[in-house]
């Protein structure tokens, strides 16, 4: 394609990110499920499985845990966000703007594609670990912060530079790429775990249980992880998404769906991806422990390579791959709020180099469970009050989308409830020890509470510039 | 007809990732003899399902609605 064909096709690209998605343009349900299933079987599953067993997970507590926090997320996905993405047909930018107005969501809007450029990130350098084997590169431990080699960076900025490029060419393109990755990479993560099974000691069906409780998912941490137990792992699995269901970001995927039970398609990503991938990933990790007398090199794509040859590399890295894609484009939906001007394909252009820099460094990777913890509850208050903009404000004789009526540029109200939620979170973890991964639940009920006492009092001083709906 | 044919080996690319692994888990297969026949079903996979699965996807995503 000549450059110039390349750069039209390009700004063809209509996201429709500032007006609500025409009818013509609805998705039907299988576009839902390969891209759940696609971008939820990704290459973080491969760091959050064996991370569970550093943390000395219990195998009941897992189990169970796991099963119970990921229904409760795709309950969140199919009665918080997905009715309100049908009904709105608007990306979540540009409901929160009417909501809260311009200024308070240009500096959400940075905040959170700042955090989605980590959260790709973390998943590029994943793929990194597997694209460095055949070049012999030092891999990452699991108290590394910086990047230990040149290598390491060059190998992060390719496998960046071609994520980036799917990216900019816009959803169509990323669902695509999912659909096709997607029941391969399931089958990788599921073949790959059974085939090592024997290897630890599982040669029945009815050998596993105790091979479980005794090798894999031992109830004992490695050295300098924390314990977790069930409700460590029932809340991270609920809460691994919490900025795209409670949170609401998804209101930008699923306006695209033609009912609001498209919600529920999210069960594919959360019970192949989140379920069986992480045991899966797990099982693979406690064989790595066993062959390498428990090192403490942290590198999914060797963990899978040992597994299941060149195979379980290439799957690394197209699960790392599937995932960044989507967020990658949420993050240039994110930033292009900011500055409505730019192509889509331009502010992507820069989100996948702020991500690629971001992936240089191993923190992301070793210091995931937490990261994704404190990155939902970041932005998980402005879910809560589009939620009850949505819901109750009009029940106690409020008006909703009120910076859009009332032609202001801050909803403090709004704003309020965002700052407010966080301090009382900090507090939380600070002055009583209460885990990142706990914090969700109580916050989105602080959230909800202080702006609907705010709006009351703050829309009671201020008047509409339009009549209320 | 080609594209029944194009389907038939991606599953049967499928079908090679999995199956082997439950021969080495049965003790009927080697462990590296299963990583060889999963890079193969893979190059298969990649070579053939492009040609299908999206044109499927695109077809039946305009048609398909969720009943519950």
């Amino acid at each position: 394609m000549k450059k110039k064909g390349i750069v039209a096709h390009l700004e063809a690209v209509n996201e429709y990110e500032r007006e609500p998605i025409p009818s013509s343009k609805l998705k039907g349900l299988k576009s839902f499920i390969g891209m759940y299933a696609g971008e939820h079987t990704a290459g973080t599953e491969f760091v959050i499985g064996p991370l569970f067993v550093a943390h000395g997970v219990a195998a009941f507590d897992l189990i169970v845990g796991l099963f119970v926090g990921n229904l409760l997320a795709v309950l969140s996905w199919g009665f918080l966000t997905a009715p309100i993405a049908v009904k709105t047909r608007m990306t979540l930018y540009f409901q929160l703007e009417k909501i809260c107005g311009t200024s308070l969501v240009k500096f959400y809007n940075v905040i959170n594609g700042v955090m989605f450029c980590f959260l790709a990130g973390s998943m590029i350098a994943v793929s990194a670990t597997a694209v460095g084997i055949p070049f012999g590169l030092a891999m990452p431990s699991l108290s590394d912060m910086l990047p230990n080699s040149f290598g390491w960076v060059v190998a992060v900025f390719v496998i960046g530079a071609i994520t980036t490029v799917v990216a900019m060419f816009g959803y169509q393109q990323v669902s695509k790429f999912a659909n096709i990755a997607a029941p391969w990479m399931i089958l990788i993560f599921l073949a790959a775990a059974i085939a090592v099974l024997p290897e630890l000691g599982v040669h029945s069906i009815s050998d596993f249980w105790a091979v479980a409780n005794e090798k894999i998912w031992t109830g004992v941490p490695m050295q300098g992880q924390s314990q977790f137990t069930f409700w460590h792992v029932m809340f991270f699995a609920w809460f691994a998404n919490m900025a795209m269901h409670i949170g609401m970001s998804d209101l930008s995927i699923f306006r695209y769906a033609k009912k609001w039970q498209y919600g529920f398609s999210s069960a594919t990503g959360m019970f192949i991806g989140h379920y069986f991938a992480w045991l899966a990933s797990g099982i693979l990790y406690a064989l790595f422990l066993q062959q390498s007398n428990n090192s403490a090199e942290f590198a999914p794509g060797v963990v899978a390579f040992n597994a299941a040859g060149i195979a379980g590399a290439v799957c690394v890295i197209i699960a790392g791959w599937t995932t960044a894609n989507p967020t990658i484009y949420r993050a240039g939906l994110a930033l292009q709020s900011v500055v409505p001007k730019w192509k889509t394909w331009k502010v992507t252009l820069i989100t996948g180099l702020v991500t690629t820099i971001a992936a240089c460094f191993p923190a992301l990777v070793m210091k995931l469970l937490d990261f994704v913890a404190i990155y939902g509850f970041l932005l998980m208050p402005m879910g809560a009050v589009i939620f009850i903009d949505f819901h109750v404000l009009k029940r106690f004789g409020l008006s909703d989308f009120y910076a859009e009526k009332a032609g202001i540029k801050l909803n403090w109200a709004a704003g309020s409830a965002w700052i407010i939620t966080l301090i009382v979170g900090l507090l939380l973890n600070k002055l009583m020890g209460i885990e990142v991964f706990f914090l969700g639940f109580p916050g989105w009920f602080v959230a909800s509470a202080i702006y609907i006492i705010f709006s009351k009092f703050y829309q009671s001083k201020t008047n509409l510039k339009t009549a209320s709906t | 007809m080609k594209n029944i044919i194009l389907k038939l080996v991606s599953y049967l690319a499928l079908a090679g990732t999995i199956i082997p692994s439950m021969l080495v888990f049965f003790g009927d297969m080697s462990l590296q003899t299963n990583k060889n026949i999963m890079t193969i079903s893979m190059i298969v996979w990649f070579a053939t399902v492009p040609f299908w699965i999206n044109k499927s996807a695109d077809k039946m995503g305009d048609e398909e609605e969720l009943i519950i």
